[in-house]
């Protein structure tokens, strides 16, 4: 009875291990392959479509609501100090430093990584990848690599760009709604924002985000079990698990990049 | 990849909008823009008491920001604060007997030193140093300073609004008379 239980989570353990173990194989495997996909951009480009171009439009958006909505929430809490002017600097802060890596690394795991997952899972299913390796092509390097590339590639874009956007939002609704003027909206902004200690941080915030999503949505998909079942459930460990380590990942990095402050 | 051509289009406008996005982060946001600016000159200032100014604040002279803070610090031998700032080039008709003082934007708001132009007809230079200066207001001993006089002025008009007592609240007689 006791020694079921220690027995059930020595395996689990070694399970997890196993499973860390080859998911850093995979990786150095897949690291391997992507000089010789830079070769062949077109490849990449393919894939920067899918993994980019299709999760712009719910970036946008939701970059657009979350910079209103801060603003909105913003200038109801300013204004009872009076500190309206600091509107800008608070919304720039937040999406810069936090919410643009953290939000487009989730939106993008939810939309980009399943859809990987499912792709590469269903492609295991179907035995094309075993097709691949019986005509002597590397299915890692060939299908693995180009993804992993561009979901790295694309992830400092799309944050970029969700800051960019809701940093307009903010100043939509803090500028022409409740009415902060436009000139100390900017002006506070870009006295108290630095370039090197938010911008640059987030963006390697948004890298690293971009790296470990991308690796757990691939090797979810190439680990998966080939049936309906295991594509399925393995597409929801790719939204869990990712989750997962953007937000723990996020944490560590804040305490690191702004702990001397 | 049907439309390839379409694809195409599509991620080279996602790219060039991802790279204008980072650098809108990077010059409207952010203080990047300053990085770009002309060297300016350096003039140093010595302060009793450099309150909360920190590097990067802000130099102004008529409500005009002129340049910024350079580096704050401490003289051991005359036991001030030495201040360093970096004055844009084309403000190089100041006084040299300007005036500095720290001063606070709004309540809250940062610290920052402001310039008050003298009437010599020399001017500032790089290396040249600012000789009247007014140290920062430090907010606890403006208070001490205004409760001490508000004592002392109660007890010079005792009969002023209160209810004409003829003894003063005790806590008052103790700081007055070391004021008076």
């Amino acid at each position: 009875m006791l020694i079921d239980t220690f027995q059930l989570l020595g395996a689990a353990t070694l399970k997890a291990f196993a499973k860390l173990g080859r998911g850093t194989f995979f990786l150095g495997h897949a690291l391997c392959g992507t000089g010789e996909v830079l070769w062949r951009p077109r490849l990449i480009v393919n894939q920067v479509y899918f993994v980019g171009v299709l999760t712009f439009l719910i970036i946008a958006i939701s970059g657009l609501f979350v910079g209103m909505v801060l603003a909105l929430q913003g200038y109801y809490i300013l204004s009872d100090f009076g500190a309206e002017e600091m509107l800008g600097v608070m919304v720039a802060a937040a999406l810069v430093r936090e919410l643009g890596p953290v939000v487009t690394a989730l939106l993008f795991a939810g939309r980009a990584g399943s859809a990987l997952t499912a792709e590469i899972g269903l492609m295991k299913a179907t035995e094309q990848l075993s097709g691949m390796e019986m005509m002597a092509v590397d299915p890692v390097k060939r299908i693995i690599a180009p993804r992993f590339l561009a979901g790295f590639l694309v992830m400092p874009l799309l944050a970029g760009l969700f800051s960019a956007i809701g940093i307009l939002g903010g100043h939509l609704v803090g500028v022409g709604l409740v009415g902060v003027d436009a000139g100390a909206y900017w002006s506070q902004m870009q006295a108290s924002i630095d370039f090197q200690d938010d911008i640059v941080n987030g963006v390697i915030k948004s890298v690293v985000f971009g790296f470990v999503t991308t690796w757990i949505a691939l090797f979810e998909g190439y680990d998966a079990i080939p049936t309906s079942e295991g594509v399925s459930r393995a597409t929801t460990r790719t939204v869990v698990n990712s989750a997962f380590a953007i937000l723990g990942l996020d944490f560590i990095l804040t305490a690191l990049m702004f702990g001397e402050n | 990849m049907q439309h390839s051509k379409t694809a195409d289009t599509l991620v080279g406008l996602f790219v060039a909008a991802g790279i204008a996005a980072l650098f809108f982060l990077g010059l409207q946001v952010s203080n990047l823009g300053d990085w770009f600016e002309d060297e300016g000159y350096s003039v140093t200032a010595r302060f009793q008491n450099s309150g909360g100014l920190k590097p990067r604040a802000v130099v102004s002279i008529a409500g005009v920001r002129i340049g910024r803070v350079t580096s704050i610090r401490y003289d051991s031998d005359t036991f001030q604060s030495v201040v360093t700032m970096r004055i844009d080039r084309r403000y190089d008709r100041i006084p040299d007997d300007t005036s500095a003082s720290i001063l606070t934007a709004g309540l809250l708001g940062e610290q920052y030193i402001g310039l008050d132009p003298g009437g010599s007809l020399d001017y500032l230079s790089d290396g040249s140093e600012i000789e009247i200066t007014q140290s920062a207001m430090v907010l606890e001993k403006l208070i001490s300073q205004f409760l001490f006089d508000k004592a002392s002025g109660t007890q010079s008009t005792p009969s002023a609004t209160a209810a004409p007592s003829t003894t003063p609240p005790h806590t008052e007689p103790l700081e007055a008379p070391h004021e008076e």
